[in-house]
């Protein structure tokens, strides 16, 4: 019985000491992509081509889930404050609901899906074929030519593609709550107007996603180029990138509402 | 001190990589057990063995994309354990590996991946560079493949391909892994000989790890026989061939029975097949 216990402790300590160690390993990782000189040309380039893979073509599932969710919460918004006769207020609603909340999460959580599992398995393929190991030999740190470009992409990338949800959202609310339920245009407009400051509001929901940037693309390029160069390793990889994103950007959103709107 | 003349001299005589009392393992099978392999400079050398004795992972530690667990490597007299990322990485570009699999960037055609080492490594003008990759393509033999994508190559032409990659910032030093495999008899010929031209035109040293035993032998002045994590034998072409040695002559003769085994290490095979519960 005793044994078993202490069996247990020891399993215990040594999951903490792989997470540590994991930890670390990510940390360093990270440092030698992005705070070291990259000693090439051509880094503008790689970058562009990335801000298209990563940003561009993250843009059509971030748009459209932006304006259903723009939709349903004008849709729900009016079904519930109808009833207070304060239809009027569902762009209050909307707005603050997407640009505090809805907007930086749900697009991370896309991002996470759409770019993050991409870049993972991209880079575990990359290493299963060798490319990474060949690219070290000619003399070139893949960590600089592969990572660096990758994760600067995810960081730009994820601020612009919030706002890009949270305006077309706003319209899709707008849509269902003047066009459909005919919610008066001014008092929808003006509401918004009136309660979204532009500071605390619209400026605490970019670092949200900026910080949702840094953390996914994080993950995503760490599990790629940390993956066992194997089918299943690659696979493992993209589920790790998928799963801590998701848990890793939850977690993050309810520490930074805390501290940016308990005070609001 | 020595005049820069003398300088030369002495480093031609150098050896190009002293492998001294280096041990690896991994978990805690040893790979190499306190092995000492000299690499001298402008030469080609053979490294034979059995298969899994660790012929690539001796590539790996030359090229410090592996560390040892003791002992050390020294590449042109430089220890590359002691170097930061950074010089490491400009002591690699001395360096050309051609990787068992080629691998080739698969986002790049054969002609970018050739034009890779020299875009980032060189300021040349365009039109210098397309004369280099279509230099080195022509040695291949794969110039009027030039724009073909990775994905199209059969496993030998990328092989090719890689060569052509590897050689294309005329390093120092040539390291193949597995260069005969998936060649045809042609391209294997050429192969060979380009690998014994490239030696003597441009003083290359050049590694090759390989199962093929009479190309090896062929173009190589200096081999070595590896097996069960040691150096089991050195020396020339011509000297191992006629070992008395009965594990050298039983791998380079290529002879089922002998002191080499064939089988990986398992228990009692009558026992293991009549007892499926023992297991």
């Amino acid at each position: 019985m005793r044994l078993d216990v202490l069996d247990r402790l020891a399993q215990f300590g040594r999951l903490g000491l792989g997470f540590l160690q994991s930890l670390g390993r990510s940390g360093v990782f990270l440092f030698l992509a992005i705070f070291s000189r990259s000693g090439f040309t051509g880094r503008g380039t790689l970058l562009l081509r990335q801000l298209y893979n990563v940003g561009l073509l993250s843009l059509v599932i971030v748009t459209v889930s932006g304006l259903f969710i723009g939709m349903v919460l004008g849709l729900q918004g009016y079904s519930i404050l109808v009833h207070y006769g304060s239809e009027g207020a569902v762009g209050q609603l909307v707005a603050l609901s997407l640009v505090r909340e809805l907007g930086p999460v749900v697009t991370a959580l896309l991002f996470a899906g759409r770019a993050g599992s991409a870049l993972s398995a991209e880079i575990g393929l990359m290493k299963a074929t060798e490319q990474l190991s060949s690219m070290e030999m000619i003399g070139v740190d893949p960590l600089k030519r592969v990572i660096a470009p990758r994760f600067w992409a995810g960081v730009i990338s994820m601020p612009l593609l919030a706002a890009i949800f949270n305006v077309v959202g706003i319209f899709g609310g707008a849509f269902v709550g003047i066009d459909w339920l005919g919610i008066y245009e001014g008092s929808f407009w003006s509401g918004i107007q009136q309660s979204v400051d532009f500071v605390d509001d619209i400026g605490n929901g970019m670092v949200k996603s900026l910080v949702f940037g840094i953390v996914v693309s994080w993950i995503a390029v760490f599990q790629g180029y940390d993956a066992t160069p194997t089918s299943e390793g690659i696979s493992r990889a993209t589920t790790r990138t998928v799963v801590y994103s998701s848990l890793a950007v939850l977690g993050l959103d309810f520490i930074l509402t805390a501290v940016m709107f308990s005070g609001l | 001190m020595m005049t820069p003349i003398e300088h030369n001299k002495q480093s031609q005589t150098d050896n190009l990589v002293e492998i001294r009392g280096m041990s690896f393992y991994r978990s805690t099978r040893a790979i190499f057990n306190n092995i000492d392999i000299t690499i001298p400079r402008g030469k080609v050398v053979g490294i034979l063995g059995p298969s899994g004795t660790g012929k690539t992972t001796l590539l790996r530690l030359i090229g410090h994309q592996l560390q040892p667990d003791s002992g050390t490597i020294r590449v042109d007299g430089q220890n590359l354990a002691a170097l930061s990322r950074d010089q490491l990485f400009i002591q690699r570009r001395k360096m050309g590996m051609l990787f068992q699999s080629g691998a080739l960037f698969t986002d790049l055609s054969v002609f970018e991946n050739v034009a890779f080492p020299l875009r980032i490594h060189t300021r040349l003008s365009e039109p210098m560079i397309r004369d280099i990759v279509l230099l080195k393509l022509q040695a291949v033999g794969l110039r009027g493949a030039a724009s073909l994508m990775p994905s199209e190559l059969s496993g030998g032409m990328s092989r090719r391909v890689a060569l052509a990659r590897a050689i294309a910032l005329d390093p120092q030093m040539v390291m193949y892994d597995e260069p005969f495999v998936g060649q045809d008899p042609i391209a294997m010929g050429v192969l060979v000989s380009l690998i014994g031209k490239l030696n003597k035109a441009l003083g290359i040293t050049s590694i090759i790890v390989s199962h093929d035993v009479h190309e090896t032998a062929s173009v190589a002045d200096l081999l070595y026989l590896l097996a069960d994590g040691e150096v089991i034998s050195t020396g020339t072409p011509t000297e191992m061939l006629n070992s008395s040695d009965p594990r050298v002559r039983q791998f380079m003769q290529g002879q089922p029975d002998g002191p080499v085994p064939f089988h990986y290490p398992a228990d009692n095979y009558l026992d293991q097949l009549l007892n499926p519960e023992a297991q």
